[in-house]
């Protein structure tokens, strides 16, 4: 098999070659929920099981991190369906110019994970290595990063979910190992897609993208549009638990 | 035999390694899977000698439970799995529909290497402690009690299962996009139908056990609590998200030896196959059926009865479509003109062992002696006559079927009818007793049982020996075909399926011209290319490149 | 003991008829179809057997009828076959009201058995025949299941719950019982007996004790010791309902609904006293996770249940309302 210009030996046409490109990122995806469907379930049983500790671990999220990370990854997802119509209409400097916002607001992203991660690594809020939800109200000195006001309300919050589940540490760290299991897994998917952005980024530096044949853009786009969905239900699943009040 | 073809075309090892032709990656399945094959049968060997007696003198306690883990562990997810798609449906799906390789070659021969990579934890496991959990990996013992090593192979397996979800993705793309021109839907061999089918199930249900290996292999590294009861888990959670791909994943074992038989009934019968969609639309239902029935593997957890009410029902369904196949086959060779080559033999052998171990599924499938024989040997016998007495004569019977055509050469006919017969009769001597054994209360995973069981554990050890035999004369013979075996011809049966229409091996790019289907598949009628005597046509001979 | 080439285990309980009558329907049925196939298949490779090298068959698409008929009287006999193992099966699932219970705990790699009276067993299961038995599994570390082939009953016994089973042995003698759900190094040798007695021998068994605590005195020690006794008053006037006839009574909760005071609520009100709060009292309880085993729970429940038999107060039992009532 050897390449044909852009024609892969194994196929008649581009169209042929375009329509299995497609059809198998889709299946593809059809996967990658089966993957996340997994370990959302997990969580959905332990949630429904231990109410107040998944309340409680949500709460020491910071949904304001979240909210914007939110808003981030849509922005990402739209400079991407930019960079795809871009390359679909010929507008071969449009296609750089979007893939690397995009990749920007991915980097952002992942500075805004690397500020909540390291934030729980000091919180004592990683399973397995003396994890302990009461760390905070309890050493207020230890954890500067939260106001006053954000520490009365979260000591208030600890004494009514400790009264409702005596094993609140517990089953506060299975909230966390969901927490970090789904946000990692889900990073980790974004640091891949970072680094298929900036494969692409290299083939449409070098105009290689046309409207005749920009499959790796439209698949690549799939991917990444996938990944943010993906972040659409962590997000209210995580962060928003007991946020009606 | 032709001058140029795929397995001279070029040469040296890089050739091989970085190959991207799906004639090629079969072959370096085969070599894979059967060194799985070879170890999984080591460990049997083990298990069935020191079940010789009942106080198990030849193996420690925990050196036994590593000998049946890992024999579970490398049989079904470094053989079984792998072993009818990655082998023959690589090399034959781009051929049967009139392609020139896969859709996403480069794919798969990333495929191999996941599987290689996955190996290779494996092994790492089975020699630096073993593993003995069952392959099951039930919760907590896996994930707190275990003193093997789990790790290694929960992260083996993990990585493997990709290698399964690649290849799955690979052949339902190119069934989609890549058939030739006039190749239907409803012209494909059963073959294909049977693949596509299994497709579905491994791109379905391979994800969920990678997450549940994840979340136990997290579990008992960094020692969370999603399925340990000391810390608000729940084992019978890791249960349901085992058992949601496990049970799926024995169609994915059985399906593909399903479509194997399908090809050689039709063709050693001569004749159409009866009610070809009937048994395509068989291997969809049971596909999608295969995933509503899981928990009839946890009856007797303690859940509630209505759930196990719903399982069973399930489970009885998702039989019919499986019977419906088999009585396809047998009407097939009704005004068929058979004739007994070997790999006939291993379909006839198929037919009766995957009648006795699908039958026995409804045993356990049945509520009220599901509740006597859950996790006794009656469990092994079944699910063996269907493994091994089904995918594998399944897997067996293709090989023989298609060597001339993977390697130009001809296997020994009577020494190939002689090793079948010493299978058939050395499987049946091996599992018969098991059900006995398992009815009268002898439980798995046992390394020593009370002395009145004996008898039938010697009769089982005796049939074992036996089919060891059956299987390292294959190993020898065909290896010894590929080289010295008669020069077989393009179509030495005749069969109809486009595979055939290309030289024996065929050249690298598979087709010189993109062939132009106009017939149903097995269609021995509208052949004249065969050379056959159809009633009513003449016979036209159409010789090509014959040796 | 058995003729050398064995097929059936002993029927030595109520089950084991009930389950082999299952089992034969199924085998026969099994077995005609296995037949038929298999005469029909060697039928066929005879009669049309190749008899020139280039001959073929004849050309038959298939028959649409034949197929409905294939698929429906097996789905009919499949039907049938799903019914009456459930019927078997849930009646093994419901246990009947008067049982005699014993609790069972698995650990790696023993069993360990309590009867009524607190007299303990290891590996060891004492009954009376033609009684009705339940026994209450518990496991200490992994997943066992109790198994008693004569008997044709089995059981997983899963870690962070209570599993339930039932019998009624109908013959006296002994039987073989295993573990039957793989539990690491020693799964195999984690067995016992079932010693099945005539009544007055078990009597006389059960009372030959030496030096078994009853576990009923043994919970009402610890009742107080653990200062249950300052809230839970008899007499209903306490902070907390009075556990006089609480056992086996309908409960009324504070969201309306009712709940069994069965082993498994005794045991959650125990460790996890917010989970369920009866109607009328307040959520005060304190947890006793960590500060009792699964042995002190079982003698807590054994003396909450002897209170069945105590004068229940006007007021304080958060028993629900008439028509429910006890048991």
């Amino acid at each position: 098999m050897h390449r044909t210009g852009a024609l892969y030996g194994q196929f008649k046409t581009l169209e042929q070659q375009k329509d299995t490109a497609s059809l198998g990122m889709w299946i593809f995806l059809v996967t990658e929920v089966m993957f996340f469907g997994g370990i959302m379930l997990a969580y959905t049983v332990n949630r429904h099981t231990y109410f107040p500790a998944f309340a409680m671990g949500s709460n020491t999220l910071s949904i304001q991190l979240g909210g914007f990370n939110t808003v981030v990854l849509l922005a990402s997802s739209f400079t991407m369906a930019m960079a795809v119509w871009s390359a679909q209409t010929g507008k071969k400097q449009l296609i750089s110019i979007f893939l690397t916002l995009t990749i920007l607001l991915g980097f952002v992203f992942f500075g805004v994970k690397y500020i909540e991660y390291s934030q729980k690594f000091h919180h004592h809020l990683v399973p397995g290595r003396n994890f302990d939800i009461t760390f905070c109200v309890n050493n207020p000195d230890k954890c500067e990063d939260i106001s006053a006001k954000e520490m009365d309300v979260e000591r208030e919050e600890i004494a009514k979910a400790l009264a409702a589940d005596p094993n609140l540490n517990a089953h506060a760290q299975l909230y966390y190992s969901a927490y970090f299991g789904m946000t990692g897994l889900h990073a980790l998917h974004m640091v891949i897609g970072a680094g298929l952005l900036m494969w692409l980024l290299r083939g449409s530096l070098a105009g290689r993208f046309t409207p005749e044949w920009n499959t790796p853009v439209d698949i690549v786009g799939l991917y990444w549009h996938f990944v943010d969905i993906v972040w659409i239900y962590l997000f209210p699943l995580l962060y928003l638990i007991d946020r009606y009040k | 035999m032709p001058e140029k073809h795929y397995l001279n075309a070029t040469y040296g090892i890089r050739s091989w390694l970085l190959t991207t032709d799906h004639k090629r990656i079969a072959l370096l399945y085969l070599a894979s899977v059967t060194f799985f094959f070879f170890i999984g049968g080591f460990f049997a060997m083990m298990i069935r000698l020191h079940l010789l007696s009942p106080n198990g003198y030849l193996l420690s306690a925990d050196t036994y439970n590593r000998m049946f883990t890992m024999h579970g562990v490398a049989m079904i997810f470094f053989f079984l799995i792998p072993s009818i798609p990655a082998v023959l449906g690589n090399f034959l799906i781009p051929l049967m529909i009139g392609a020139k390789d896969l859709a996403f070659p480069k794919i798969n021969l990333l495929s191999w290497y996941i599987y290689v990579v996955g190996g290779a934890f494996t092994l790492y496991s089975m020699v630096t402690g073993g593993l003995d959990t069952g392959w099951t990996f039930y919760t907590p013992l896996s994930t707190v009690y275990s003193n093997s090593a789990v790790a290694p192979a929960v992260i083996g397996v993990f990585i493997t299962g990709f290698s399964s979800i690649l290849t799955g993705l690979n052949f339902l793309v190119t069934v989609h996009t890549m058939r030739a021109p006039g190749m239907t839907w409803f012209r494909l061999p059963l073959f294909v139908w049977a693949h596509y089918a299994t497709s579905v199930v491994m791109i379905l249900g391979t994800p969920v056990i990678a997450i549940t290996l994840a979340l136990a292999g997290m579990e008992r590294i960094f020692g969370l609590g999603f399925f340990n009861p000391a810390m608000g888990g729940d084992p019978i959670l890791f249960q349901h998200l085992f058992w949601f791909y496990s049970h799926p994943a024995v169609y994915i074992m059985i399906l593909p030896a399903m479509g194997v038989i399908s090809e050689l009934i039709p063709t050693f019968a001569r004749k159409k196959l009866f009610g070809y969609h009937f048994v395509a639309a068989a291997s969809l239902a049971i596909a999608v059926i295969g995933f509503l029935v899981w928990t009839h593997h946890m009856f007797l957890t303690g859940q509630s009865t209505y759930s196990a009410l719903a399982f069973s029902f399930l489970t009885f369904l998702v039989a019919i479509p499986s019977a419906v196949k088999t009585f396809n086959w047998t009407a097939t060779l009704f005004g068929g003109s058979i004739s007994f080559d070997t790999p006939m033999l291993y379909a006839f052998g198929f037919l009766g062992l995957f009648l006795i171990g699908g039958l026995t599924g409804l045993f356990l499938g049945c509520l009220g002696i599901d509740m006597h024989v859950h996790d006794t040997y009656f469990v092994v016998a079944h699910f063996h006559y269907i493994m091994v007495g089904g995918a594998v004569m399944g897997y067996l019977g293709g090989l023989h079927f298609w060597w001339p055509k993977i390697t130009g050469r001809m296997y020994p006919e009577w020494l190939a009818r002689i090793a079948a017969f010493i299978l058939f009769v050395g499987f049946n001597l091996t599992f018969f007793p098991q059900f006995v054994l398992g009815y009268l209360g002898m439980p798995r995973r046992y390394h020593v049982y009370p002395p009145e069981f004996q008898v039938y554990n010697v009769m089982s050890t005796a049939g074992a020996s036996i089919l060891a035999i059956g299987y390292l004369l294959p190993m020898i013979y065909l290896t010894w075909a590929a080289f010295y075996g008669k020069v077989a011809g393009d179509n030495p049966w005749p069969a109809t399926g486009l595979e055939w229409k290309t030289p024996s091996p065929p050249p690298t790019e598979n087709f010189e011209v993109t062939p132009v289907v106009t017939w149903d598949a097995y269609d021995f009628h509208n052949r004249p290319d065969l050379g056959l005597d159809v009633p009513g046509h003449s016979a036209v001979v159409q010789t090509h490149g014959n040796g | 003991m058995q003729s050398p080439l064995p097929f059936f285990p002993e029927e030595a309980s109520n089950f084991a008829g009930k389950v082999d009558a299952v089992f034969s329907f199924v085998l026969f049925t099994c077995l005609f179809f296995a037949v038929l196939v298999t005469l029909l298949t060697i039928y066929a490779a005879f009669k049309y057997r190749r008899n020139k090298p280039d001959e073929v068959g004849s050309q038959v698409e298939g028959n649409t009828l034949l197929e409905i008929g294939w698929t429906a009287i097996p789905l009919i006999l499949a039907l049938g076959m799903f019914a009456w193992g459930a019927v078997v099966y849930v009646n093994y699932r419901t246990a009947p009201k008067d049982t005699l219970d014993i609790y069972v705990i698995g650990k790696q790699w023993m069993w360990k058995l309590q009867q009524p009276n607190g007299k303990k067993e290891i590996n060891e299961l004492h009954i009376p025949v033609n009684r009705d038995i339940k026994l209450i599994l518990g496991s200490e570390d992994v997943i066992h299941n109790f198994f008693v082939p004569a008997f044709r009953v089995k059981m997983d016994v899963v870690p962070g719950r209570y599993n339930t089973m039932w019998f009624r042995a109908t013959k006296i003698g002994k039987y073989h019982f295993f573990c039957s759900q793989y539990c690491g190094t020693n799964h195999a040798a984690m067995g016992g007996w079932v010693t099945v007695m005539d009544p007055a021998d078990y009597a006389a068994w059960l009372s030959d004790e030496t030096g078994d605590i009853n576990p009923v005195s043994a919970g009402e020690k610890l009742f107080s010791q653990l200062a249950c006794v300052t809230c839970h008053i008899a007499n209903g006037t306490g902070r907390a309902p009075s556990l006089n006839g609480v056992y086996g009574a309908k409960v009324l909760l504070a969201d309306g609904s009712t709940v069994t005071a069965d082993d498994a609520y005794i045991r959650e009100s125990i460790l996890q006293p917010k989970a369920k709060i009866v109607a009328g009292y307040q959520p005060v309880m304190p947890t006793f996770q960590g500060l009792v085993s699964e042995e002190q729970i079982l003698s807590l429940t054994a003396y909450i249940k002897s209170l069945q038999s105590q004068p229940v107060p006007a007021k304080g039992a958060g028993i629900a309302p008439a028509p429910a009532g006890k048991k």
